[in-house]
């Protein structure tokens, strides 16, 4: 059971860690001042969760240094969906990969709030308003460009294209999944779910769902995208100068 | 073709430089003032602007730029062109008449007559 949670919790960790670190890489380069400052702030709310998972998972048993744990694994340990790993790409690329995660990230966290885990339970709590604020953020941003003319509806629509099989690579059936029920309801379920929260969103952006889909699957069984392990170079390079370093 | 790094350069669109420069729908954003309150109750004191293409999205944007340093329960925003406001070469209206030193609320003592009524010495 607790190596379940563990599972679980890992594979949280690193999503945050992995497009927190992503989504930071537009900081200074964002379309507009204000937009730069929004997104580089909830980039910095993602490394915020990935810490609290990171520390969860220290207080378990056989649980490492946060800071050796995010950064020192080889990438083959690392349990992020493939959707983190992707390059920014574009605006409308990152602005829906966004989307789609936070959502995902939504729901997932409204589920623990129920949850026998007390640790996942309180964190829930915590984020709650985060998390709705990212949604917001998101929301206003999809239905405005989705609307915002014939371009503009095009690039978003190919961004939708391109990111939603990755996307359902978040809800890839890990090892943790099934035996977790008190926990957590489960990925099924938590797509469902997230479908049901983005659906009325894209229809009101005008935005269709790409009919055959063939998830991203693989990152929560340690198989990643060449990206994954060009960033956790990038990421961990002044970390692994000296490990033991106070901060 | 300009290709930079930089986002902000390739959207300056240098490589055509000659072309005559329109603005295209929705392009030219609106400022909204932001008014920050501190807890219920409170009053929505002005904090300072954003640019934002729609009043949803100067809220969304207000809210990290105002709304996350110190303690903050609401904001408000509304258009900078919804202002009514004085011209400033009508400031001499504001011009206090040295005989009307009266009117100023300052003026007034009742510190002292609170001090009494509290029993203070």
């Amino acid at each position: 059971m607790e190596n379940l949670i563990k599972e679980l919790v890992t594979k949280m960790a690193d999503d945050a860690l992995i497009l927190g670190h992503r989504n930071s890489e537009w900081t200074g380069l964002g379309p507009v001042m204000e937009e730069d400052i929004a997104f580089s702030s909830m980039a910095q709310d993602k490394i915020g969760h990935a810490w609290a998972l990171y520390r969860m998972l220290q207080d378990m048993e056989g649980g490492q240094d946060p800071d050796q744990f995010a950064f020192l694994r080889p990438a083959s340990e690392y349990k992020c969906c493939h959707l983190t790993e992707m390059p920014i790409g574009t605006y409308e690329f990152s602005l829906m990969r966004h989307f789609l995660f936070d959502h995902a990230e939504t729901v997932r966290y409204s589920s623990l709030l129920e949850s026998s885990f007390l640790p996942l339970r309180q964190l829930a709590q915590k984020v709650k308003g985060e998390l709705k604020y990212h949604t917001l953020h998101a929301d206003a941003w999809i239905i405005q460009l989705g609307k915002g003319g014939a371009e503009s509806h095009e690039k978003m629509q190919a961004a939708l294209d391109s990111c939603f099989p990755l996307a359902a690579g978040i809800f890839e059936p890990g090892p943790d999944d099934g035996g977790l029920s008190d926990v957590y309801p489960g990925e099924k379920v938590l797509q469902e779910r997230w479908m049901e929260n983005i659906y009325p969103v894209l229809t009101k952006a005008a935005l269709n769902l790409p009919g055959e889909v063939t998830p991203a699957y693989g990152g929560r069984y340690g198989q990643h995208t060449p990206y994954l392990h060009a960033l956790l170079e990038e990421m961990g390079e002044v970390f692994r100068q000296d490990p033991a370093a106070a901060w | 073709m300009t290709d930079s790094l930089d986002p902000r350069v390739n959207r300056l669109r240098l490589d055509n430089i000659d072309a005559p420069f329109t603005i295209e729908e929705g392009e030219n954003w609106q400022a909204y003032e932001v008014f920050h309150q501190e807890k219920r109750g409170a009053h929505h004191e002005h904090v300072g602007c954003v640019h934002a293409p729609d009043p949803q999205m100067a809220l969304i944007f207000a809210k990290e730029q105002f709304g996350r340093r110190k303690k903050c329960v609401n904001l408000w925003v509304v258009r900078s062109a919804d202002i009514l406001a004085f011209g400033l070469e009508d400031e001499d209206m504001f011009a206090n008449n040295m005989e009307k030193t009266y009117r100023d609320a300052s003026g007034f003592k009742v510190m002292e007559k609170i001090n009494k009524f509290k029993g203070k010495p």
